[in-house]
């Protein structure tokens, strides 16, 4: 409460502004709702079919969505293939956001003596930043280079635009006329049957699913993360309704980094299953579960005591298993559910596994986030356990139109069992909360335009800055984004 | 000012006069269909699901508008891009003519037809499979297609022709099809191994006048009616409505369709349904049927 109360004291200017530029969105609004536009997506215009066709609102898929997803890009109509396609259609789309955010937060701020300028000390004090920005931007090229053949390629990049490869990867589909005969090969989603990278929101605490990202305070462990693309191998069989889906991919453990630097041969294992059920008034709801299990390295070679890059041995084990929930309640609600209780190895809970920057490469402890190297001889310390810990998303939506959707979000992420013996039973808990409405203001098979508003509230226990009186505060930031979400 | 105004007050009447008549039969289209949207006709029952049109209009306008149009009339916003024969055009729900149905030719639809047809979709036109959503769904979709023709309204459907058990397959009965397939001269138009290259396979255009391909049986393509042996007898013993393939209804005897679907599975490559009748027609050395020969 004081935090609150302290941040309030702070914001009267910034909030003024708030007023002002949120005004300024509802103008956009309101005048942007007679546009039209001709834009075309590359789905969307090879088939002719509205985004609303697949997407709840995009990116979120709908049910027929998925079948066209787990078929391959394809609708199996017998027109897939690009010989049917005029010759000068070329399957790129990209999509970028121009956006308005508000974002408040705790930091670690100096104190200087007014009198001297020596710094005396440091304290927490909530930052709030607002202005106009913008998101990274996005190629999606995917489609299909023969019947049953198909690719989905995504150079992604972050605000300033430094590229990587989001997603690269070959399929093969229907593999002996069958639909449980599907295999990728590259980096691509997992089969999250609720994905992040088909997440309504854009906010940075908002625009992930915690949960797919969950980690213990001071764990070592860089793999495990749900939400990001992997490389690797995937099979996926599904009956031809797609009502049944079956997933079991073989995963390199270097969390979607290129060059095999975190592990000289670390494996795991990404496993779903799912089953939709027709209930009739409801819809199509779907109840599903998913196993991540794995194991990823603790200990690298080194070289005049530096690690080595890729050298990674001393596998050590994780897993993150949960439920997977989709339940539509008629045309218009619909509420899903991931769940999941996750478990560390003991070595990673003291820190050991990030002894080279996934990121990069770089051995540390020379940058980036590292850990220590459990070199021989090293000794866990007395009492230390594997961390253990439970978490979900609820994720409901309200589909007033095909134009315009609201949802809201809540996310626990509760530790169960902390490493080191005597640590407070919270630290590292996590509470989320989202809210936020897409508004298209013309729906077309052409492009993607919404008008995106988002607030966030980020919650995690006693891992914040120090305050003035030496004690730890939690992390509360809020997040407020307006934005012009479109896609071409 | 006020003289330039009267100046251009012709020009003015001219175009008011012209996008008058055009507002006004939008809206009473509009208003016409809002009306039959409370009419009994628009319903379905399929088994024990009954659809309710109200419910439709939310998975219409998500699924369907971009083809088929607000109207009903086929002319959604990529209709012009549908270029025939590669790509049928959108159905026309005004008309009520439907291609796929158990009814005798020139009669409507069961709820049952319209409701198989969704969940199949249209093979070789841009009418995917909507089996993802869900049975309740494609129930009030049948209702909706049927509140957009007054058809509906005046008409009952047809009832949907008797189809006798399949018999068992022999060498004796496929020989019999290709002379069912010889006489009732289907090689005109799927031309004589089924290639879709029959000498009038160019010049074939639907209802609408747009050009319209006959079927290749050769290239794995799926029949847009459906599949199985009942879905082919179905089809050629119905037509299909709209299209110049029409109904044999009057020309073939039951016993004679089950030996012209043993027949045209010979011409399909290698499937899930045509193992014993192309093993047949390999014993038999079956040959291509020669146009000129005598009739027998």
């Amino acid at each position: 409460m004081r935090m609150w109360a302290q941040s309030h004291l702070y914001q009267k200017l910034p909030r003024a502004s708030s007023v002002f530029a949120a005004a300024f969105a509802l103008i956009f609004l309101l005048l942007g709702a007679s546009q039209s536009a001709s834009a075309l997506p590359a789905f969307a215009r090879k088939y002719g079919l509205r985004c609303s066709a697949c997407h709840e609102s995009w990116p979120a898929l709908n049910n027929f969505g998925l079948k066209f997803k787990d078929n391959g890009y394809q609708l199996m109509n017998d027109r897939d293939a690009p010989i049917w396609q005029n010759p000068g259609y070329w399957p790129v789309t990209f999509r970028i956001t121009p956006i308005w955010h508000r974002v408040s937060s705790l930091n670690q701020v100096d104190v200087y003596n007014p009198t001297t300028g020596a710094i005396t000390g440091s304290t927490a004090y909530r930052i709030t930043s607002t202005g106009f920005d913008l998101s990274g931007l996005d190629f999606h090229t995917g489609g299909t280079l023969e019947k049953n053949f198909s690719f989905y390629v995504l150079p992604s990049s972050d605000p300033t635009a430094s590229f990587h490869f989001e997603t690269a990867m070959a399929r093969i589909d229907n593999i002996a006329n069958s639909p449980w005969l599907n295999i990728k090969v590259g980096k691509f989603e997992l089969n999250n049957l609720l994905s992040e990278k088909r997440i309504l929101t854009l906010t940075g605490n908002g625009g992930i699913y915690q949960t797919y990202h969950f980690s213990p305070v001071n764990d070592g462990n860089i793999y495990g993360q749900m939400g990001d693309n992997q490389f690797g191998m995937e099979y996926l069989g599904h009956s031809l309704d797609d009502r049944t889906r079956v997933s079991a991919s073989l995963l390199s453990s270097n969390d979607g980094n290129v060059g095999l630097i975190t592990g000289a041969n670390s494996y795991s294992g990404f496993f779903t299953f799912d089953q939709a059920i027709d209930t009739g008034k409801l819809g199509v709801d779907r109840l599903g579960m998913y196993a991540f299990v794995g194991e990823a390295a603790t200990y690298y070679l080194t070289s005049s005591g530096a690690p080595i890059p890729g050298s990674g041995i001393g596998n050590k084990g994780f897993s993150r298993v949960g439920f997977t929930g989709q339940f539509y309640f008629g045309p218009h609600f619909d509420v899903n559910v991931v769940t999941q209780h996750g478990e560390d190895n003991v070595w990673f809970g003291q820190g050991y596994g990030n002894a080279v920057n996934p990121s990069n490469g770089t051995p540390c402890p020379v940058s980036g986030p590292c850990g220590p190297n459990n070199t021989p001889g090293t000794v866990l310390p007395a009492g230390s356990r594997a961390p253990t810990w439970n978490g979900y998303t609820v994720e409901a939506r309200y589909l007033y139109s095909p134009q315009l959707i609201f949802l809201g979000r809540f996310e626990a992420e509760r530790m169960s069992t902390q490493a080191t013996p005597g640590t407070p039973t919270n630290l590292g808990n996590i509470t989320n909360y989202v809210i936020g409405y897409r508004y298209n203001p013309f729906m077309t098979s052409r492009a993607g335009f919404a008008y995106h508003g988002e607030f966030n509230l980020f919650h995690q226990d006693g891992t914040g800055p120090i305050n003035g009186l030496g004690n730890t505060t939690s992390i509360n930031t809020s997040e407020l984004l307006f934005g012009l979400d479109f896609d071409f | 000012m006020l003289t330039n105004l009267l100046k251009c007050f012709p020009w003015l009447s001219v175009v008011v006069a012209l996008c008058l008549p055009n507002a006004a039969y939008a809206q009473l289209t509009t208003y016409q269909l809002q009306d039959w949207l409370n009419t009994p006709a628009a319903s379905s029952h399929i088994g024990n699901l009954t659809g309710d049109v109200h419910a439709a209009a939310l998975p219409y306008r998500r699924f369907c508008v971009g083809c088929h149009g607000n109207l009903g009339d086929g002319n959604g916003e990529n209709a012009v891009w549908f270029i025939t024969p590669m790509y049928a055009q959108p159905r026309n729900f005004q008309l009520a003519i439907f291609k796929c149905r158990s009814t005798p030719t020139g009669t409507l639809p069961t709820d049952q037809d319209l409701f198989d047809t969704i969940g199949r979709g249209m093979d070789r036109s841009n009418m995917p499979q909507w089996n993802p959503l869900s049975k309740q769904e494609r129930a009030d979709l049948v209702a909706w297609i049927k509140h957009y023709s007054p058809r509906w309204q005046t008409e009952k459907a047809g009832t949907p022709i008797q189809i006798p058990p399949e018999p068992e397959i022999t060498p004796e009965r496929v020989k019999a099809g290709q002379a069912v397939f010889a006489k009732m001269q289907c090689y005109k138009c799927h031309g004589v191994q089924g290639m879709a290259n029959g000498p009038s396979a160019s010049t074939l255009t639907d209802d609408l006048s747009q050009p319209i391909s006959p079927f290749n049986f050769t290239d794995g393509s799926r029949p847009k009616c459906g599949s199985t042996d009942t879905d082919l007898y179905r089809i050629f013993m119905t037509g299909l409505d709209g299209t110049p393939m029409p109904s044999f209804a009057d020309n073939i005897k039951p016993d004679e369709a089950w030996d012209l679907v043993f027949y045209l599975r010979t011409l399909q490559p290698h499937n899930a349904f045509n193992a014993k009748e192309r093993e047949i027609a390999h014993q038999l050395g079956l040959k291509p049927v020669d146009p000129n020969a005598p009739a027998q």
